[in-house]
């Protein structure tokens, strides 16, 4: 009978460490990136993180701003998640609500397929494909610009918003909606007022499922974007996000740099913004929650 | 139940060690095998030299990556590369580190390479000054009516700053000026084709290698020189006529084996010197 216990017990060890498996690996995560961001507090100092200009490589004066940096993540961000999540939201209120069978069973792999495309095909679509008509469509000096990565962005996020909602749409209980439509609603009133509102939880989740992907996306958006760190809020600008940032430049610069430290502050500073994310979500479905 | 679960457990440990063993080992045995990192530019013509190095010699074996000329140089400092493919010379920063790690490596010019300007065929444009290229590439010009063109913005294209082009196009055509806060940074010479291509107003810099095949809509200037203007081509790299031109670099780690030795020689030999002008760069042979 000893015996029994004993190997639950290791089991339930075993089982608790792998379930802890994923907080030990972010507070090493932050630690490494903090100790290696560390020596840019005392040199170059952390002021210089907040001016508006990024310059890296310079044989007069290296900058370390990431405002810019900011203002392109953020303007990308923002402006694919206005594409990406009308689309997936409804899509996924029509796929789990309105659409037969049959044609579920066909939009719902296809769904999964775009999914599945690397990010690198995608970028490679975006800039031969996208980039050219962007630029025709808009009048623009060079498709290559935060419009054309938000689009390629979206097309990323919106399988991640669509499973999601789809699947916490599909789970709100049946009652509810046999309960409004027996009090004379009209079925596309009871999907917008009753349906989705109950599956609100589920559907800020896969929003931010979506914009996590989105934010952190780098080979995609730094095929499209332009790279030109300029401070700029317009998305018809060419942008540099801080992801592009890390990955175009981590291969060159040289180790203990000021340079080396200024791109592990970055990453710092993206992996707050998305830890925000994180907890703003938490807020916000606790407070449906009560 | 509880038995089928440990076992599923105990099997992917076993399973998890091997492969954890199996990546350790793999460093231990790196000796027998010649590792070239760095250049992007590079590695089309490294690998070319690989690929017929190891017909001859069935028992070689060589790896090429890319990553960028600083990638290749912080790989030797970091002692996991036996050469260096760099595009651009050691900057004083990285010797000064080389020396407080006390690593050890020596530079051999293996072969030239000329960069070409490269603007869209619908420009009017054939040949430009290295002083307005600068004015271009620093943002001091912004129309291509300025340097005798047609009305229109310049969209002006540069490689990423982990590019050696990057860097050399700096130093030599900028004069160590900054680039434009506009300038589009380019993740690779392919892209950067595909966008002059695509777009009448830009301008961009490549290897030699990469403008001659580049596009159907993608046109070589020449460059305005005091003797008259000079077309970049294998000649004129040799002869040291086009200005903007480099020698393409292997820093190669002290403690290197004959087996790197071996290869470099290869590399400097007529045949190795041969691969060099059919794929499109400078050969350093007379």
């Amino acid at each position: 009978m000893s015996s029994f216990f004993q190997k639950e017990n290791l089991i339930k060890y075993l089982l608790q460490g792998a379930a802890s498996t994923s907080i030990f690996i972010v507070l090493l995560i932050v630690l490494f990136l903090g100790k290696e961001a560390i020596p840019f507090f005392s040199e170059p100092g952390i002021s210089n993180l907040f001016g508006t200009t990024w310059k890296p490589v310079s044989f007069k004066e290296e900058l370390f701003g990431i405002l810019p940096l900011i203002s392109g993540t953020v303007v990308v961000t923002i402006v694919a998640m206005f594409i990406a999540v009308p689309t997936g939201v409804i899509g996924a209120a029509y796929l789990s609500q309105v659409a037969h069978e049959k044609e579920r069973e066909i939009l719902k792999p296809f769904m999964e397929l775009l999914a599945g495309i690397p990010s690198v095909v995608i970028g490679f679509f975006g800039l031969i494909i996208l980039a050219p008509i962007v630029k025709e469509l808009f009048g623009l000096q060079t498709g290559l610009s935060a419009l054309t990565g938000s689009i390629l962005l979206a097309l990323m996020a919106i399988p991640t918003i669509m499973t999601i909602s789809d699947d916490a749409i599909s789970s709100v209980p049946r009652s509810y909606k046999e309960a409004s439509l027996s009090l004379g609603a009209s079925k596309f009133y009871t999907l917008w007022k009753v349906t989705v509102p109950a599956a609100m939880p589920g559907i800020v989740a896969a929003v931010l499922l979506g914009m996590g992907r989105v934010i952190g996306e780098t080979m995609a958006v730094m095929m499209v974007t332009g790279n030109a760190a300029s401070l700029t809020l317009s998305p018809f600008n060419s942008v540099r996000t801080m992801t592009a940032t890390i990955a175009a430049e981590m291969g060159e610069v040289p180790f203990g740099s000021e340079h080396y430290s200024a791109l592990f502050m970055v990453g710092l500073v993206l992996l707050f913004m998305t830890f925000g994310l994180v907890l703003i979500g938490q807020r916000y479905l606790q407070r449906q929650e009560n | 139940m509880n038995k089928l679960t440990i076992n599923l457990l105990l099997i992917s440990i076993s399973v998890g060690s091997v492969i954890i063993s199996g990546c350790s080992k793999r460093n231990d045995s790196g000796s027998s095998m010649v590792t070239i990192k760095g250049s992007d530019t590079m590695v089309h013509l490294v690998s070319s030299w690989a690929e017929k190095y190891m017909a001859l010699n069935p028992d070689a074996e060589i790896s090429v990556t890319g990553g960028g000329s600083g990638t290749g140089i912080a790989a030797i400092l970091n002692n996991t590369t036996d050469i260096a493919a760099s595009s651009r010379s050691i900057k004083e920063k990285e010797s000064t580190l080389a020396e407080s790690k006390g690593i050890g490596f020596t530079r051999t010019v293996i072969a030239k390479d000329g960069i070409a300007v490269v603007v869209n065929i619908a420009n009017e444009i054939s040949a430009l000054s290295l002083e307005s290229l600068r004015l271009i590439f620093t943002g001091e010009v912004t129309n291509w009516k300025q340097v005798g063109g047609a009305d229109k913005e310049i969209v002006v294209l540069s490689r990423e700053s982990n590019s050696g082009t990057h860097v050399f196009f700096q130093k030599l055509v900028l004069r160590k000026d900054d680039y434009t806060q506009g300038a589009l940074l380019m993740p690779s010479s392919s892209s950067l084709t595909q966008t002059v291509n695509d777009n009448e107003n830009a301008i961009g810099y490549v290897g030699l290698g990469y403008a001659d095949n580049a596009g159907d809509n993608v046109k070589t200037l020449s460059i305005i020189t005091p003797d008259g203007n000079v077309i970049p081509s294998e000649e004129t790299v040799k002869s040291g006529e086009y200005p903007i031109a480099r020698p393409l670099l292997f820093y190669v780690n002290a403690n290197a084996n004959g087996k790197v030795k071996a290869f470099i020689d290869y590399c400097l030999s007529e045949e190795g010197q041969k691969i060099v002008s059919e794929i499109g760069y400078v050969s350093i042979a007379d």
